[in-house]
């Protein structure tokens, strides 16, 4: 039982492998351990009291029954508690299996620390493994790609500045058909909303572009978009455990929305991309809090909503079900403010999925594993039968997702197991129901 | 054996006791200087409000999702973790001592209600070690130090108990019963038990992450 006998072959893993030497490994560790962790690893490695109680937490174990090598304390057991006792003196086969547990095993959803009673956070223990894999170049080739985007565009999918303002003008273009009058305004100084997306929205959901873009305006929003970069607010490079690039992108983010003297950020229905700028990426940057200050959109919607800024012209059918996205709720606590936009938009009852809210089992696409690409996607169709358990039991159809990954991953569930659901962000449900101007 | 008796509740319990007391702050000291130096974006947002908020809710069995969903666990900890502490304070012979040699004295345990809670520690050690070896996710993770710190656990309620109830030769089984105490108080800050230590602190530092920045529950 163990990584070591499910290994899946990857590019980007086996060339980093090939280029180490168990020297190499054990100075980089090293200095990692060293230099970057301090008492909260010291702590969690040597109180972890092996009682596995987390175990239960982790959809991975959860969908292995009866192999112990998916629980959370066995993670760290393969791979972090191993570099400690052996101070770094490990090999490189021993490389690419602590890469591959740590990039595609977990999500860094801490969900099990809703069951360790210490209060363990393997996500941060993983995410250190994940930070040494960098450092050595062992990361899965998927990964690296975006991270690369990251560092030569400043977003994450190659999109070129001037396909951005492209996408942009394109879609406001084509939405001043259904919206005589809407604009995108770009670099628009002193706005109150500051707008930012991730990059696989221009890429390949602009219609995601253009609803919010119609919602911005039938409420009445002052808003901009960045023409240059900044506008991109995804971060892979958290996840690769590329953090002085992270930081690069987070202070681009923040500093684009400074220029622009604009309010607020307000990020699109995007989890990752909101842990990144919100809890993460500020303080490797020394922030205690945000320059500028940053909301979800369910936090806007919701908000929007309080203001009567939303008028419907119908109701979406339900009943629905809600996929409590780890990064807004373990993450933002933005359970109930989901739910009440969802009882607004929705004619039917919100079927809940047991358990939800803070206890919420992830995607398995989050924390970056999707971005590990088709190698590893058996790893989290087939490690979150957990999910698809609780899909199934709730019978509806429709499951509101609002997080790109998240709707990458149920997607994927759903498919695999048959469930015929449909996945809704809640701009898609609030352009399909909002009063819309007679043309 | 009175030189022996002398000797153990004498120079070593001083030792034990100075080894666990300066032990424990030195460690906790020591911690304390490497948070601030190392994870200063964590030590930045420790907040007593959340810190006790967290170490409450996770105080009552059955109340966090952790308790919930490792009944026998619960029930096990707590009644492991009560008895461990109060039997050895409260125990009648330990307050003579103290009142022997410290003129201190205070409430005391029945001997036979403490004699049941030096069971419940043994049933609870038994628990333990069935799950280090019987249970897979449990088993998997085991190691040497875990057994160690359940041993080094076992033996002052082992012998403690042979001792009161006079099963082999009483004398040496009281001076084991003191040496071993005394092994697990000086071990408290050097293995798995400086949990004792820490524990407080992992769990505030949590809560102070969730209920400041995340806006959630941690339990
Ligand atoms: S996937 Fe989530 S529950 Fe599983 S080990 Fe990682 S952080 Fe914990
Ligand atoms: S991480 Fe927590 S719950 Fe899991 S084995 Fe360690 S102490 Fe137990």
């Amino acid at each position: 039982m163990g990584i070591q006998e499910r290994l899946i072959e990857d590019v980007g893993l086996r060339r980093g492998v090939s280029q180490l030497t168990p020297e190499k490994i054990e100075k980089v560790v090293n200095a990692v351990l060293k230099g970057e962790t301090g008492a909260r690893l010291k702590t969690y490695a040597e109180t972890c009291m092996r009682c596995g109680m987390c175990a239960e937490a982790c959809h991975f174990a959860g969908s292995h029954p009866g192999d112990p090598s998916y629980t959370p304390a066995g993670k760290v057991h393969q791979t972090m508690s191993v570099l400690l006792d052996k101070k770094g003196r490990v090999d490189p086969d021993f490389v690419y299996g602590m890469a591959q547990l740590a990039y595609t095993e977990c999500n860094l959803c801490r969900r099990c620390v809703h069951l360790c009673p210490i209060g363990i956070d393997t996500a941060y223990i993983m995410s250190t493994v994940r930070r040494i894999c960098h450092k050595l170049g062992v990361t899965p080739q998927y990964m690296q790609d975006t991270a690369h985007s990251h560092a030569s565009t400043f977003n994450q999918m190659w999109v070129k500045d001037d396909e951005w303002t492209d996408s942009l003008m394109w879609q406001e273009d084509e939405a001043r058909e259904e919206f005589p009058g809407l604009r995108i305004p770009l670099d628009k100084e002193g706005a109150d909303i500051y707008y930012s997306v991730i990059a696989p929205e221009p890429k390949f959901r602009t219609q995601l572009i253009y609803q919010a873009a119609a919602i911005m305006h039938m409420a009445g929003v002052d808003w901009t978009m960045p023409a240059q970069t900044g506008w991109d607010n995804s971060d892979m490079c958290m996840f690769s455990g590329d953090f002085e690039m992270m930081g690069r992108l987070k202070r681009q983010h923040f500093e684009s929305a400074q220029k622009l003297k604009v309010k607020r950020i307000v990020m699109g229905e995007c989890g990752h991309a909101f842990r990144s700028v919100y809890d993460v990426g500020n303080r490797w940057l020394g922030w205690r809090w945000h320059p500028v200050p940053v909301i979800h959109a369910v936090e806007f919607y919701w908000e929007l909503i309080q203001e009567g800024k939303i008028k419907l012209a119908k109701k979406f059918p339900g009943p629905v079900t809600i996929q409590d996205p780890c990064n807004i709720v373990r993450g933002r606590g933005l359970q109930e403010k989901l739910r009440e936009v969802t009882r607004f938009l929705v004619d039917g009852d919100i079927i809940e999925m047991h358990p939800n809210r803070e206890h919420n089992y992830c995607c398995a696409a989050g924390g970056g594993v999707i971005n590990c690409g088709p190698p590893f996607k058996n790893v989290r169709v087939d490690g979150n039968l957990v999910k698809a358990e609780q899909l199934k039991a709730t019978g509806v159809k429709t499951v509101i997702t609002p997080c790109h990954n998240c709707h990458g991953g149920l997607h994927d569930i759903i498919h695999h197991h048959k469930l015929g659901m449909e996945l809704k962000f809640l701009s898609d449900i609030i352009y399909e129901c909002m009063e819309k101007p007679e043309v | 054996m009175n030189a022996a008796y002398e000797f153990v509740t004498g120079p070593l319990a001083w030792a034990a006791w100075g080894i666990f007391l300066l032990g424990s702050g030195w460690r906790l000291y020591s911690m304390r200087q490497l948070a601030m130096k190392k994870d200063a974006s964590s030590w930045a947002f420790m907040d007593l409000g959340f810190s006790l908020r967290s170490i409450v809710n996770w105080l009552i069995p059955f109340n966090a999702l952790g308790w919930r969903k490792n009944p026998v666990m619960t029930v096990t900890t707590f009644a492991f973790h009560i008895c461990l502490i109060a039997v050895p304070v409260f125990l009648v012979a330990h307050v003579v001592l103290w009142t022997e040699f410290f003129g201190v004295s205070y409430a005391t345990l029945p001997d036979n209600v403490a004699d049941i809670m030096t069971l419940v520690v043994l049933a609870a050690c038994l628990v333990f070690a069935g799950r280090r070896l019987g249970q897979k996710e449990v088993a998997y993770i085991t190691t040497g130090k875990d057994w160690l710190a359940l041993v080094i656990v076992t033996l002052p309620f082992l012998t403690g108990f042979l001792a009161y109830h006079q099963v082999f030769d009483y004398q040496v089984m009281i001076i084991a019963h003191i040496v071993a105490g005394e092994i697990m108080l000086a071990a408290i800050p050097f293995t798995r038990l400086s949990h004792m230590v820490f524990a407080a602190f992992t769990r505030a530092y949590m809560g102070s992450e969730f209920g400041g920045v995340r806006h959630a529950r941690d339990w």
